[in-house]
């Protein structure tokens, strides 16, 4: 295997509603910012793979018109996956594997804030039993939440103790969309938005976007004094029948990260895709990690959840952390789908 | 003079509807369109996996194994609720046009649950509660031939 490290991030600051810029311009920026920091010239990245959605954009091949934010001329290697970018990230590191690229350019981008996010994602569910019925993500979320408290997973207190860790250390991330929470107790007085669910045990709508840049071996030692160095990983899938499934764990997340090594070593700290709060119990648990591991410092999906971008975002809040020296090693996860369907698991390590 | 196009302010951004549709056909096949012929008569079938547990609604390859599945076996048309969420804000196209609850309902005879509406006031909610599938008057063969379940009085 090739090492390969994440050499430089950018991200945006995560809104509710970014109306007044499209995609392009929402994006453009970042690109700019993580070319600047990586130290590779813009035409000098042997490849590029972006992250986006189709149903969010509001129509078809929507990627290509955000390929004017990159610049595509001289023509460029370039792939997009309909995913978050997490994946786009796999997709170059496969790509560097094989040794067809020594860096690479991945971004992804979401703007959820035109049309009814719960409502769209209700299309991700099977298109015979599940679809006609126009379930949304929070639908779902809630049966998997109550789920998980039937079977002592998680309680709503629990749940609404992650809610006020996540928001208050995201005061902490200039990035982050929702910065501050009342004391757990006054969240537990509030109403149901989907019993067993309340408003903030749900991560909020977010307009936003990131990029990396990912450089192999010494090229990467040369352009980043510290670099993040992708140990191990992987990426599994639970069945696509919600009702074929045990919600209340995560079976692919524990393949994934058997075959990413995420116990090969101590974990500092872990950057989980909990789009709603009963996804940490589930997770930590498929992960294995200890009751020490700080998750989620910079707050997470329920302070900024930029569809297509906040799996992507996990790895950079772990890259950032590696590149100014505050941890060692940390493990990264995104999630697609619903009810933590797909998930992608990356072990990140510094060096010395 | 022209207008000059500006992105200065709310007010000046243009605004689109955006429609939400899945525009594909699709065929249903031996096994789901089996089901969907039975939920046209008012009744349900299930799918025998490979280790004998019975799958409703039915699949047609192991969601274990991916092993072919080929026996179809007749189901209760009363089941009931392993776990449940209470739906307050209805949005359109779902089953029912008011609050209700979604369910995992596992009818008799299946060792699998289906996701379906529960139409029932939300402190009758619980699980354990014994449900009925109530049918459209004219079916067609659809998942709409399935209005709801309610409970069992």
């Amino acid at each position: 295997m090739r090492d390969v490290a994440i050499i430089a991030t950018a991200q945006t600051k995560h809104v509710r509603s970014a109306t007044t810029v499209n995609e392009v311009e929402l994006i453009q920026p970042v690109i700019q910012e993580v070319i600047e920091r990586s130290g590779v010239a813009r035409h000098d990245f042997d490849f590029t793979c972006s992250g986006s959605s189709d149903y969010l954009a509001g129509q078809p091949f929507s990627f290509v018109m955000t390929l004017d934010a990159v610049g595509a001329w001289p023509p460029i290697s370039e792939s997009h996956v309909e995913m978050d970018g997490a994946w786009a990230l796999y997709e170059a590191w496969v790509k560097i594997q094989t040794g067809h690229a020594d860096t690479a350019l991945v971004y992804s981008y979401g703007k959820s804030s035109p049309g009814d996010l719960p409502r769209v994602l209700s299309r991700m569910t099977d298109p015979y039993y599940e679809a006609p019925l126009w379930p949304t993500s929070v639908d779902i979320a809630a049966l998997q939440a109550r789920a998980a408290i039937q079977a002592g997973v998680t309680s709503e207190q629990a749940m609404a103790d992650i809610a006020y860790r996540s928001r208050t250390s995201a005061a902490a991330n200039p990035f982050a969309q929702l910065t501050t929470s009342a004391q757990p107790l006054a969240l537990m007085d509030e109403e149901y938005l989907a019993d067993p669910l309340r408003r903030h045990d749900c991560a909020p709508v977010t307009d936003g976007g990131v990029a990396i840049v990912l450089a192999a071996g010494d090229k990467a030692r040369s352009l980043c004094s510290r670099p993040a160095w992708i140990r191990g990983i992987d990426h599994r899938a639970d069945g696509h029948h919600l009702n074929f499934r045990d919600l209340t764990t995560s079976p692919s997340v524990r393949i994934a990260a058997e075959k990413a090594g995420v116990a090969n070593g101590p974990i500092e700290i872990a950057e989980l895709h909990t789009c709603f709060t009963h996804h940490e119990p589930i997770l930590r648990s498929a992960l294995g990690l200890a009751d020490d591991v700080e998750v989620n410092p910079s707050g997470g999906p329920l302070a900024a959840n930029p569809m297509m971008a906040a799996g992507l975002i996990r790895m950079v809040e772990v890259a950032n952390r590696i590149h100014s020296g505050d941890v060692s090693r940390g493990v990264a996860h995104a999630t697609g789908g619903h009810a933590l369907q797909h998930n992608l698991i990356a072990v990140l390590e510094g060096e010395g | 003079m022209p207008e000059e196009a500006t992105t200065s302010g709310e007010e000046d951004v243009l605004r689109a509807p955006l429609v939400l549709e899945y525009p594909f056909k699709r065929t249903t096949g031996p096994v789901i369109g089996a089901f969907l012929t039975a939920l046209r008569e008012g009744r349900f079938i299930g799918i025998e996996d490979d280790q004998g547990k019975v799958l409703c609604p039915p699949v047609e390859y192991d969601p274990a194994s991916g092993a072919s599945l080929t026996k179809l076996v007749p189901v209760g048309s009363e089941g009931e609720v392993l776990f449940w969420s209470w739906n307050q804000s209805v949005r359109d196209g779902q089953p029912l046009d008011h609050p209700f609850a979604w369910a995992m309902v596992k009818l008799d005879g299946a060792d699998t649950p289906m996701m379906h509406a529960v139409d029932a006031p939300h402190e009758v909610m619980v699980t354990g509660l014994r449900v009925r599938a109530k049918f459209a008057e004219e079916r067609i063969g659809s998942m709409d031939d399935l209005l709801c379940f309610e409970p069992v009085s």
